[in-house]
């Protein structure tokens, strides 16, 4: 007997998300509830099994407290994630919004603008921070003056400024390199973006006399606001699990080399928790001023 | 007269943004390429060059022997096959998963469809660092919710981990597959399945003939994420597969190699001090760049599919 449309669909549904739902299950829920009770423990390997020896607050103690540079590398690696989080959304959308324009050489300008997330991954990254001739390079680019002093210089007698917006927008620029290579994917997404925009849309309103001002901020930027979460999830999780990300690294360190397994949880846990605090402040703040367009 | 002088005002202010836009654009582009350019000159200088102040961008005396040592310290035959079978079956696989999943959840009401997705969102905010141990010690001990009792088996070493997570999406930044292929079909006009399904073709038949071929852009751009992220992963390679050597690890071992050998052989180097910051700057961007060759050559010939395809898929929702 043949199902209906309706009831094969409901069937469907469950037979193509079951590799899914298994997996999540076996391979990471089952693994994240571990993470979270190793964190209270101490993780001894013997040949054939492991062992927990239960440390209760400990581990964390140890993280907060104890450790000579945790506290401090996670409230930097902290403080520059959402510092660099506008700046690279900023950007990206700019970026978006020139690619999406007609020009000559187009297509050779999008290929090198998404070359960095061939690069810019994992082990390269990583080798990159204590390379010397990479090292050598930056310090010749701030000696001749590339954003950082020349910028000072020319703000210092500024008394319009003040000194907290200065460090920002000096710190914005000296950073500039960094938030290009890291909008790759993130200019894909708002690309795809502006490209799904109805034109009729645009016809309608320059009909009815909206300047390219007017344009910008009521069509093309509530229909795109959709995607800023998007992107700024995406940005956060890039740079969490970044190879050169200070955090991560003290992490794997401390479990391979440092206090254990244990402690090395409990400082993921307290990362990933505060991560997931940000994420979802920030959505509860966007997801209300986002604009859903149905057709 | 006033007419003239708004047109030619109007091609002025055109001619003004495009020279800023070219200006902005080669500035941008610039800065993308420096630490490629960089890499390369570096890679192809001897050490004196690099000590020498004067040289700078152009080596003085270029040479191929940077590339030579690392070519053969790094085992790069035996490191790139391996990390190109790696990465090819885990992204084939991961592509077939989440495909599958994506067309699931994008094209299936049923009880439960949101909550998958939140579930494949989560997947992706929770860093792997966070689980890669319990994810050890399970493959490591291995027995398969507790059916095999205290025979546990060792999947470490083996191209298991990595098969079974990619095979059900849970492997690294499946989350993101999952949400591009879901973005993807439900893209796609839902009359083309109808009309299949009313001719007589069932779920899968429908899947396979009609929704796959039409998906292959989404495919191609999932399919490039995966197989750049697992070519260079590090942390998944070094925890499930240590006793094998894949690209990043080579890499990482050729440096000391490299300087181990050639303190045995060339007492000269290292009395006098090449066995440095500077000798080992070359040896790394010379490595570097045969690490992303590959990532480039496929890139370079997938690039204008995948840019256009990212624009088809409507990342939008």
């Amino acid at each position: 007997m043949r199902l209906s449309f309706e009831k094969q669909k409901k069937i469907g549904g469950f037979l193509f998300t079951l590799p899914f739902v298994i997996g999540f299950f076996l391979f990471f829920l089952y693994p994240l509830v571990q993470a979270v009770i190793f964190s209270f423990n101490e993780l001894v390997l013997t040949s054939t099994t492991f062992e927990l020896q239960p440390r209760g607050w400990e581990n964390y103690r140890y993280a907060l407290q104890v450790h000579p540079e945790f506290t401090r590398t996670f409230v930097e690696v902290i403080g520059q994630l959402l510092t660099r989080l506008p700046l690279i959304i900023a950007f990206s959308f700019f970026a978006a919004t020139l690619l999406n324009q007609e020009f000559r050489g187009r297509a050779l300008v999008r290929a090198l603008f998404f070359l960095p997330v061939i690069m810019s991954a994992g082990i390269v990254m990583r080798l990159e921070m204590n390379d010397y001739s990479v090292i050598m390079l930056q310090a010749a680019r701030s000696g001749a003056g590339f954003g950082g002093a020349a910028l000072r210089n020319l703000f210092a007698d500024s008394a319009y400024m003040p000194s907290w917006l200065l460090d920002y927008v000096i710190g914005a620029a000296e950073s500039l390199p960094i938030v290009i290579r890291s909008s790759g994917v993130q200019i894909l997404i708002f690309l795809a973006g502006l490209q799904s925009i109805p034109r009729e849309i645009y016809e309608a309103v320059s009909v009815e006399g909206a300047t390219p001002w007017e344009r910008f901020w009521l069509v093309t930027f509530p229909m795109l606001s959709p995607l800023l979460l998007t992107n700024i999830i995406y940005t956060i999780v890039d740079s969490l699990t970044a190879m050169n990300n200070q955090l991560v690294i003290m992490i794997r360190d401390t479990m391979l080399r440092g206090a254990g397994y244990g402690a090395a949880m409990a400082m993921a846990m307290i990362y990933f928790v505060t991560i997931a605090i940000i994420l979802l402040v920030v959505y509860r703040l966007i997801s209300r001023k986002i604009f859903y367009y149905v057709d | 007269m006033l007419m003239m002088s708004t047109a030619a005002l109007r091609r002025l202010n055109k001619w003004t943004i495009s020279v800023l836009r070219t200006i902005l654009l080669i500035g941008i582009c610039f800065v993308i390429l420096l630490p490629l350019i960089n890499r390369l000159s570096t890679a192809l200088m001897p050490v004196e060059d690099l000590y020498d102040q004067s040289v700078r961008w152009i080596p003085r005396n270029p040479t191929l022997r940077n590339f030579q040592l690392v070519w053969v310290h790094m085992e790069y035959v035996k490191a790139f096959t391996n990390s190109f079978l790696l990465a090819l079956t885990t992204s084939v696989l991961q592509v077939a998963s989440c495909t599958l999943v994506g067309y699931g959840l994008a094209r299936f009401r049923f009880p439960g469809n949101g909550l998958i997705f939140a579930m494949a969102i989560f997947t992706l905010i929770v860093p792997p660092q966070l689980i890669i141990v319990p994810m050890y010690l399970n493959f490591r001990f291995f027995n398969f919710m507790g059916l095999l009792g205290d025979n546990t088996i060792n999947l470490i070493g083996t191209y298991w981990p990595f098969i079974l997570t990619s095979m059900t999406g849970t492997g690294f930044r499946n989350g993101l597959y999952i949400f591009i292929m879901r973005q993807f079909f439900r893209g796609m006009p839902r009359e083309l399945e109808e009309a299949a399904f009313i001719d007589g073709a069932g779920l899968f038949r429908t899947f396979f003939r009609v929704m796959l071929p039409g998906s292959i852009p989404g495919l191609i751009v999932a399919f490039l994420f995966s197989f750049v992220w697992q070519w260079n992963d590090y942390l998944y390679v070094t925890t499930f597969m240590s006793n094998q050597t894949f690209l990043p690890q080579a890499l990482e071992a050729a440096p000391g190699r490299i300087g181990r050998m050639l303190s045995q052989t060339d007492a000269l180097a290292s009395s006098s001090g090449f066995l440095d910051n500077h000798f080992y700057s070359l040896i790394n961007n010379a490595g570097m760049l045969l690490v992303i060759l590959p990532l480039l050559i496929l890139y370079l010939f997938m690039q204008r599919h995948f840019v256009e395809s990212i624009e088809r898929t409507g990342i939008v929702g």
